[in-house]
């Protein structure tokens, strides 16, 4: 039998349903790569029992013709999702050995819909950067190297990022230790990732997906997604993971379209446009050159090509950065010792409560939250936030005057590079860092849908991507385009399993 | 605008997170390079301009007031670090 890692989601899928090979296999194959893969540390915990008692059960509906949309999909569960009595911990200390006792609304669609959980997969702690180095786990090791780098699981060498928040989640799928993942989004960690990855990623409108038992970074901004290999396999997993809430106030009463039916519709008589502003100061040529190239590839697929402006670009990280660590450091004064996870004693209450997140908050999420306290505090509320989300306004603007004036969809580099080394970025100023999120931001200012699919390889050897952003809640759309710079583009060649 | 030591020092406690002495510079340089980076956002001409509180034009949808959930002290309370018959335990805040 053939290698059924190396099967698309979709392809796993057609293979279950013509009983070319049973659900066991499918997952067992899965289990194994997961355990011989642990150099990666995409996982940070493996759940195998559970994974192949949930295959058992959907090859019995299998058989009686029940079979889920998903039935049988082997997936990793990025670890922000709640799941019922398994450890969650968003990457951090502070949650320690925090076991739900409920489901998230995302995952629970999943399982709904037959998939199996392999485990859950690293992050950046909360979910707080780029890279995946704020993890209390540790790194994550993206299984792709520069050119002629032969780093190996006992070989020294500089290691590369898979970029972040979502980085076990797109190193996971890279390395085929699963078919598809979640992962969420709140100023770039869905797309980042994905197209440090080679792999494809969509953030879906805000209120797209339930963001219920998904722990909270930033509220406004959050939002969760697929990771995987091509956009099809994307498109079959958004329509099991979105769809309304009660749960959630802010998801859309919205009816779910069927994604993987807007796959062939190609992009002929569509009009895209080319923000000048995302041509930004020092992006190096193969970003400038790949770009030119994604218009050329939508072009000669039939779509018209316009130069638009966005004016308020820039503004958007530094209000991100205002906006994002306010609503955190609300979001994470749950963290106190007492209902869950860490405590630190201390003389009194106070110092209980100072000692515990002392010791159960990382370097960033400490800044972040710490930033957000300053902006939100007495006399500087009015100068930092409210000013940070009148510039929102504007930032959203752009874009809605941009598509009244008859764009379908924005074309854009997903990141200003390739990715980068353990530990060669922000280690002196976290600015450098955050840099990363630059063309991803805008799109959740704005609530938009955005998605990253792989289309070139920069000069060491390592994928690239280029985004692509919607309207409110077309993601068809955005898939429909996407597929056409996939096929334009040609196969990605993911890296043979090294770290074995 | 920038942060002095003291600030620093005000902002954790603020923050309910416990600080070292050692660590109060390296945190002040780390939040004034943010601050210096944020700082560009006062050449954007705002006059006019609402604050944005939702990025999706929705209506909050409010349920029917009736208790749905309950009756689970024992779940509630069984990630606590410290319980006793269903109640949260803390450090005497009341002398």
């Amino acid at each position: 039998m053939t290698d059924l890692t190396q099967l698309s989601l979709a392809e796993a899928r057609d293979g279950l349903r013509a009983k070319d090979f049973t659900a066991v296999e499918l997952t067992r194959a899965h289990v194994e790569a997961v355990a011989g893969a642990r150099a990666l540390n995409a996982y940070v915990l493996e759940t195998p029992d559970q994974a192949l008692a949930m295959a058992g059960a959907s090859d019995e509906r299998l058989a009686k013709g029940e079979g889920g949309p998903l039935e049988g999909l082997p997936l990793g569960i990025k670890d922000l999702f709640c799941t019922k009595d398994v450890r969650t911990t968003a990457c951090s200390g502070i949650l320690n050995d925090f076991t739900p006792a409920y489901e998230s609304t995302v995952t629970t669609q999943l399982w709904r819909d037959g998939a199996v959980m392999l485990g859950k997969l690293n992050n950046d702690e909360f979910a707080m950067g780029s890279s995946n180095e704020t993890s209390s786990f540790g790194p994550v090791v993206s299984p792709w190297r520069r050119d002629g780098s032969n780093a190996g699981a006992d070989i020294e060498g500089t290691h590369l990022v898979p970029g972040g928040s979502s980085g076990g989640s797109a190193a996971a799928v890279a390395a085929r230790l699963c078919l598809g993942a979640t992962a969420t989004d709140t100023g770039g960690s869905i797309r980042q990732p994905a197209a440090f990855t080679g792999t494809v990623g969509i953030k879906p409108t805000y209120g797209r997906c339930s963001r219920w038992g998904i722990v909270a970074f930033a509220s406004s901004l959050d939002q969760a997604g697929p990771i995987a290999r091509t956009v099809q396999d994307c498109a079959i997993l958004l329509r099991s993971m979105a769809g309304h809430d009660p749960k959630d106030t802010t998801s859309a009463d919205l009816a779910v379209p069927d994604y993987e039916a807007a796959l062939g519709r190609g992009v002929k008589g569509l009009t895209i446009g080319i923000p000048k502003e995302y041509r930004i100061e020092g992006m190096p040529p193969e970003i400038g050159a790949l770009w030119d190239q994604g218009r050329a590839w939508l072009e000669a697929a039939g779509a018209k090509v316009v130069e638009v402006s966005l004016p308020h670009t820039k503004y958007a990280l530094p209000a991100y950065y205002i906006v994002a660590p306010a609503e955190a450091s609300s979001n994470l004064a749950r963290y106190d010792g007492v209902r869950y996870g860490l405590r630190v004693p201390g003389r009194d209450i106070a110092e209980m409560y100072e000692n515990t997140r002392a010791e159960g908050f990382g370097r960033e999420v400490k800044r972040r939250i710490m930033i957000g306290t300053y902006v939100l505090s007495a006399g500087y509320y009015d100068a930092y936030y409210v000013r940070a989300q009148r510039i929102r306004t504007l930032i959203k603007r752009d874009f809605e005057e941009c598509y009244a004036a008859g764009v379908d969809a924005i074309l854009t580099p997903a990141t200003p590079s390739g990715a980068f080394g353990i530990g060669e970025k922000g280690s002196a100023d976290p600015v450098e860092m955050y840099l990363n999120d630059v063309f991803t931001v805008t799109v959740n200012m704005a609530g938009l849908p955005g998605i990253a699919v792989p289309a070139g390889f920069d000069a060491q050897g390592l994928p690239l991507g280029l985004q692509l952003i919607g309207r409110p809640f077309d993601e068809e759309t955005l898939f429909a385009a996407a597929r056409v710079i996939e096929e334009s583009a040609g196969p990605v060649t993911l890296p043979e399993p090294w770290w074995r | 605008m920038s942060v002095d030591e003291a600030t620093v020092r005000r902002i954790a406690h603020l923050s309910r997170i416990a600080i070292e002495d050692a660590d109060v510079p390296r945190m002040q340089g780390e939040l004034n390079a943010i601050l210096a980076f944020v700082e560009q956002l006062n050449e954007v001409d705002v006059a006019g301009v609402e604050p944005m509180t939702a990025v999706t034009p929705m209506r909050m949808k409010q349920r029917e007031d009736v208790v749905t959930d309950g009756g689970k002290a024992a779940v509630i309370v069984g990630n606590a670090p410290a319980s006793e018959d269903g109640f949260f335990l803390v450090p005497k805040v009341v002398e």
